[in-house]
């Protein structure tokens, strides 16, 4: 059985250029990210026996980097899929299958240079494929903001709530010299922004940028051996919902279990309350996605996440620091946003970040996949329980 | 090639699609637990029956949430705006659709509003749809 701790993070790196990179294709992307994680870690890719990606042919990726490893996974559940490879990999490693894991992960998402894509949600006769992508329904702001009108009646989130989501994520992003937008944001520019999905406008929508990132993981007997300070796993969750377009098995899409799942997985297995936590990053490919990550892992009642967003309570000085990259709607957002989301938390808690929070000792990162098809919760930690 | 948006059906959606053909909304139903589900699968995601029959629905249905988007795919041949909806089916399911023959505004588009299936042509093929129900009005689905 796993403990809180067992398993550490001990490089972590993104890709040297992110935002708009159309001299290097996504696969180029995911290596950057590898060597840099590596180099960060003090490793070469003779020390790597496992390695995971995906959208590429996990293969693909290794024969590159010259790693051969003895264990491997190739996870694909959209944008989350990296952070369930790192579930998988503390796993694989727990279990002594390998010893060190490097997660790799690139998307021209912006350049759109050699996109390859393993998780085809398109595949001729799928689900998705007949009963999703028709309607136009593919398109992100179409799939997954379905639900936002009816949570805003039913539970009175306003236009302008919602609106303060990004406009709370730029008080951070104009803090990071990485972040591609950084200019000052009012609730009434984003107001004033196009509309591109009612009710969402195109600032509460996420960029489409290029980026590359990797993490190296180890067990936590080594982690004092790497030149970086170790970032400890917790703990972990993850599941898998029913979809957001066609919702088999009567599930509800304002409350959907996944979440909940999740998060008391991860955090159990950390055994941590909400309290412990001093940082928070919830995946925002659209401006209702922390909305509804606060009120499913148990951060504030339902319905009051985005008054509790708006007073700003998640804002630089705020009680709850979410998203200080800039998030997607600011830092970058390339497609799957998975691995850029935790390793943000795991520069917090190593204290390199570049809108650093003060005294980050645990801090909670959480991913969606595929339209809400799939989530996934890590909770970090500075010390070794 | 075939255009990307035409669906593809498997054996174990024809049935589906056949009825779309036809202007009728058929639906898979569970005969160990009676329930009626979407989309259609050869098991039955409540509680793993593979015993289903098919029946026709009513069309009768109510509009559950939507996005009212600006600019649709260019493959979805509309020039925006255009509706994407999650329409709750009297028997029970969920689907995806686009309301039309209504302006597609929010003060149109009232959510729990009464709705019908229509089916709309698609490049070669019908696809589901649904338009307002006025005369429903007030009736409990």
């Amino acid at each position: 059985m796993m403990r809180p701790g067992d398993i550490a993070i001990v490089g972590a790196a993104e890709s040297p250029e992110i935002g708009t990179v159309p001299n290097v294709s996504s696969t180029g992307l995911a290596l950057d990210g590898a060597v840099n994680a590596l180099e960060d870690a003090g490793l070469t890719a003779k020390d790597i026996d496992g390695i995971t990606t995906g959208y590429f042919p996990v293969a693909d990726i290794s024969r590159q980097l010259g790693i051969f490893p003895k264990w491997c996974d190739n996870t694909v559940v959209g944008g989350c899929s990296w952070m369930f490879q790192l579930r998988n990999a503390a796993a694989a490693i727990s279990a002594g299958y390998c010893s060190t894991v490097l997660i790799t992960y690139g998307e021209s998402g912006r350049s759109t240079r050699h996109l390859t894509n393993t998780g085809d949600f398109g595949a001729k006769g799928g689900l998705g494929q007949q009963f999703d992508l028709l309607y136009g329904a593919g398109r992100p702001a179409a799939m997954f903001c379905l639900p936002v009108v009816r949570y805003m009646r039913d539970f009175g989130l306003t236009e302008e709530q919602l609106a303060s989501v990004p406009v709370a994520q730029r008080k951070w992003a104009a803090r990071n010299p990485r972040a591609s937008r950084r200019e000052p944001l009012t609730v009434d520019d984003v107001l004033a922004s196009p509309m591109i999905a009612w009710p969402m406008r195109r600032d509460m929508c996420c960029l489409v940028s290029d980026a590359g990132g990797a993490i190296v993981v180890t067990s936590a007997d080594r982690a004092k051996d790497f030149p970086k300070p170790p970032v400890y796993l917790l703990g972990s969750g993850g599941g898998l919902e029913a979809g957001l377009a066609s919702p088999a098995g009567g599930r509800d899409p304002l409350w959907p279990e996944f979440i909940r799942t999740s998060g008391r997985a991860a955090f159990e297995a950390a055994g941590i309350t909400h309290a412990d936590v001093d940082h928070l990053m919830i995946y925002d490919a659209f401006a209702h996605n922390p909305i509804f990550g606060l009120e499913g892992l148990g951060f504030v009642g339902r319905g009051e996440a985005g008054a509790f967003i708006a007073e700003g309570n998640t804002e630089p000085g705020g009680s709850l620091p979410m998203n200080t990259s800039g998030g997607g709607m600011s830092y970058a957002h390339t497609g799957a946003y998975g691995m850029l989301c935790m390793l943000e938390s795991i520069r917090q808690v190593r204290g390199e970040a570049a809108a650093q929070v003060d005294g980050v000792d645990i801090a909670v990162a959480h991913g969606w996949g595929g339209f809400w098809s799939a989530c996934s919760t890590l909770v970090f930690g500075k010390d070794r329980p | 090639m075939a255009h990307p948006l035409v669906p593809v059906p498997t054996p174990e959606t024809q049935p589906y699609w056949d009825g779309v053909a036809a202007g009728e909304l058929r639906l898979p139903r569970c005969r160990a637990c009676a329930t009626a589900y979407f989309p259609p699968t050869p098991v039955c995601p409540h509680c793993t029956s593979r015993d289903i029959e098919w029946f026709t629905a009513s069309g009768d249905a109510t509009l559950y949430s939507y996005v009212i988007h600006q600019r649709p795919s260019k493959l979805w041949n509309v020039d925006g705006p255009m509706s994407v909806a999650l329409v709750a089916l009297a028997e029970g399911p969920m689907v995806l659709s686009t309301v039309v023959g209504c302006e597609q505004t929010p003060e149109a588009l009232v959510l729990d509003m009464p709705l019908r299936a229509s089916f709309i042509p698609f490049e070669s093929v019908s696809v589901l749809a649904f338009e307002p129900a006025p005369d429903r009005a007030g009736v409990a689905r």
